[in-house]
């Protein structure tokens, strides 16, 4: 009969104790509860402080770096490269360059963003939608931007028009993809409430999809916007001038080409800049006033 | 198991209404559910009848694969069923709509971009029946309901599950529903917390007499919360028995009476499992 082979003076009884019960201390005697923090743990909570503390770094190894080679022509100090920086935006317009460079670029990526849009909402639609976008996309996005080029060129010549072309392609494939897939992660449960509520169509997708895809829809965003930077200044480096003005590429690639190499790199540092000022700003702004503040991501 | 033969005729109207004057609210009659997996294809539930009269707060019972919740998604509108037919006030359940809210399980089901009274006023205007005048009104009402008045503009991250499935609750009763469906609306708290929320769901039931049809497969929930029982057998889901339950509540679980219903159903349901497992080398 026995399960266990423990003999019967082995098993233990727990002792009886007795009982008691105890009115709660009331916070009085137990101190503060919540207490603010120092002022040293608040300064080291503000993330852009923590950013500025890595970039300084950064200028600062660049700063000891090109100072121990000691060769200007091919690696200009951090100093020399803020100071041409400041000359060409006073003597040489950088200014109205970079713009020049940024309003092809945005015109591009809005172009993108709304044929993203359209493209996905259609593939949650439709069946059919959807396998056009798998397709389209796995044809498509590993298909660098900047290989275009040559055949935009010969299509729409050497303007806005085949740069556009090129920005929408770099954009379009990695939007779409991160869109659809946070459509297809948007839990069933949350669909169902949508449709509960009589939602449907365009209504649907708007008012529940896009929202609740929203965290991936703006790493879409993220990403195709360091895409479309990367081949726009590739691009202009390429070919240079489009529609009759000089953007940043062209900058860099006319300094390069005059061994001016202090501009190059006050080239590249504007590029940097603009990179962090969209990525540090602009989506940062964005993230805290949605994805954040609804708890989305951490 | 003749689980798959399906006769032609479907109009099994005529059974409805007998014994009681009222017209039902809710017709369920002989419906089949089934849905396809990429290999097969299930049979959810088996020519199940049922039907709901005004303010009563039926429960659908039964173990996992009994299909309760396929039902209650059909009611829904989620699902629709291979024979057999689903009719609300006489018309028949085509697909969702707002005149039927469904309070879910997961915690997942409020949208995270809307704050609690956002939430709330939500399906009030998307299914246009409010202005955002009077749904905000509406909204703030139900939230005090549900005791959350405090924190209506907080967004639903911020709360705790029993706060997220009062406001699922708050959210489907502003929409004053002709049926409110939950599934299994408690299963994912605490006992302490879902044991408050059953008091709460019943008191409000008290003040609002709303009808409720209501998944668990909790024999104590569905006695404690129901007025009426549908007992399901599992694979495919068929109707065991319908039996009364009104006037048990948490103070009625130590109930001679209450623990005579709660031990006759589990025989019911054990039962069947012992003819299955029975049934199963043959």
């Amino acid at each position: 009969m026995t399960g266990l082979s423990l003999a019967p003076q082995g098993r233990r009884v727990p002792p009886v104790r007795p009982e008691y019960e105890r009115t709660v201390a009331t916070t009085g005697p137990i101190g503060d509860v919540a207490r603010p923090l120092s002022l040293w743990e608040r300064i080291g909570n503000i993330t852009a402080l923590r950013r500025f503390a890595v970039l300084a770094a950064v200028a600062l190894l660049w700063q000891i770096a090109a100072t121990w080679q000691n060769n200007p022509l091919m690696f200009p100090t951090f100093t020399a490269t803020i100071t041409a920086l400041w000359e060409a935006i006073w003597r040489e317009n950088l200014l109205s360059m970079a713009w020049v460079s940024l309003s092809v670029l945005l015109k591009g990526y809005a172009i993108a963003v709304v044929l993203a849009v359209v493209l996905t909402s259609f593939a949650v639609s439709t069946r059919i939608g959807n396998d056009v976008l798998s397709t389209l996309t796995s044809m498509f996005n590993p298909l660098p931007a900047i290989a275009l080029l040559p055949i935009a060129m010969l299509w729409f010549g050497l303007g806005a028009v085949s740069l556009t072309f090129v920005l929408v392609h770099a954009v379009l494939w990695p939007l779409a993809l991160n869109t659809h897939a946070g459509f297809t992660s948007v839990s069933e449960t949350l669909r169902m409430a949508g449709r509960n509520y009589g939602l449907t169509g365009i209504r649907y997708v708007v008012t529940m999809l896009i929202p609740a895809a929203f965290p991936a829809i703006l790493t879409g965003l993220k990403v195709g916007w360091a895409f479309a930077w990367r081949t726009l200044i590739a691009a202009e480096l390429v070919f240079g001038v489009s529609s009759g003005k000089g953007g940043l590429g062209w900058f860099i690639f006319q300094n390069r080409n005059e061994l001016y190499i202090d501009k190059v790199f006050a080239g590249l540092v504007t590029v940097i800049l603009i990179g962090l000022v969209v990525e540090n700003v602009v989506f940062r702004w964005i993230e805290t006033h949605t994805v954040r503040k609804w708890g989305m991501v951490r | 198991m003749n689980a798959f033969t399906y006769p032609a005729d479907v109009d099994t109207d005529s059974a409805g209404t007998a014994g009681v004057s009222e017209r039902p609210l809710l017709d369920v009659s002989g419906v089949t559910l089934q849905y396809k997996t990429r290999r097969h294809l299930v049979t959810a539930t088996y020519r199940v009848d049922f039907q709901v009269f005004q303010a009563e707060r039926y429960v659908l019972l039964g173990p996992s694969g009994c299909g309760k919740s396929s039902l209650l998604k059909a009611v829904g509108g989620f699902l629709a069923p291979v024979e057999g037919a689903i009719r609300l006030n006489g018309r028949t359940v085509t697909g969702p709509g707002p005149d039927r809210m469904m309070v879910f399980q997961e915690f997942d089901q409020l949208p995270p971009w809307k704050t609690v009274k956002q939430n709330v006023m939500f399906p009030l205007l998307a299914s246009g029946k409010a202005s955002r005048r009077e749904a905000e009104e509406k909204a703030l009402d139900c939230i005090a309901r549900v005791n959350l008045s405090k924190f209506a503009d907080v967004h639903p991250h911020m709360l705790s599950g029993g706060m997220k499935q009062r406001v699922a609750i708050a959210r489907a009763m502003a929409m004053e529903p002709d049926i409110l469906l939950m599934d299994e609306p408690f299963a994912a708290l605490d006992a302490l917390t879902r044991r408050k929320m059953q008091e709460e769901l019943l008191q409000l039931w008290d003040d609002l007499r709303f009808t409720v049809l209501f998944v668990t497969h909790s024999i104590e929930e569905a006695l404690v919360v129901g007025s009426r029982i549908l007992v399901l057998s599992p694979h495919p889901g068929q109707v065991k028995a319908e039996l009364n339950c009104d006037g048990y509540d948490h103070f009625a679980v130590g109930n001679p009476a209450f623990q005579d219903t709660a031990q006759r159903i589990h025989t019911m349901l054990f039962a069947d499992e012992v003819e299955t497992v029975k049934g199963l080398p043959s």
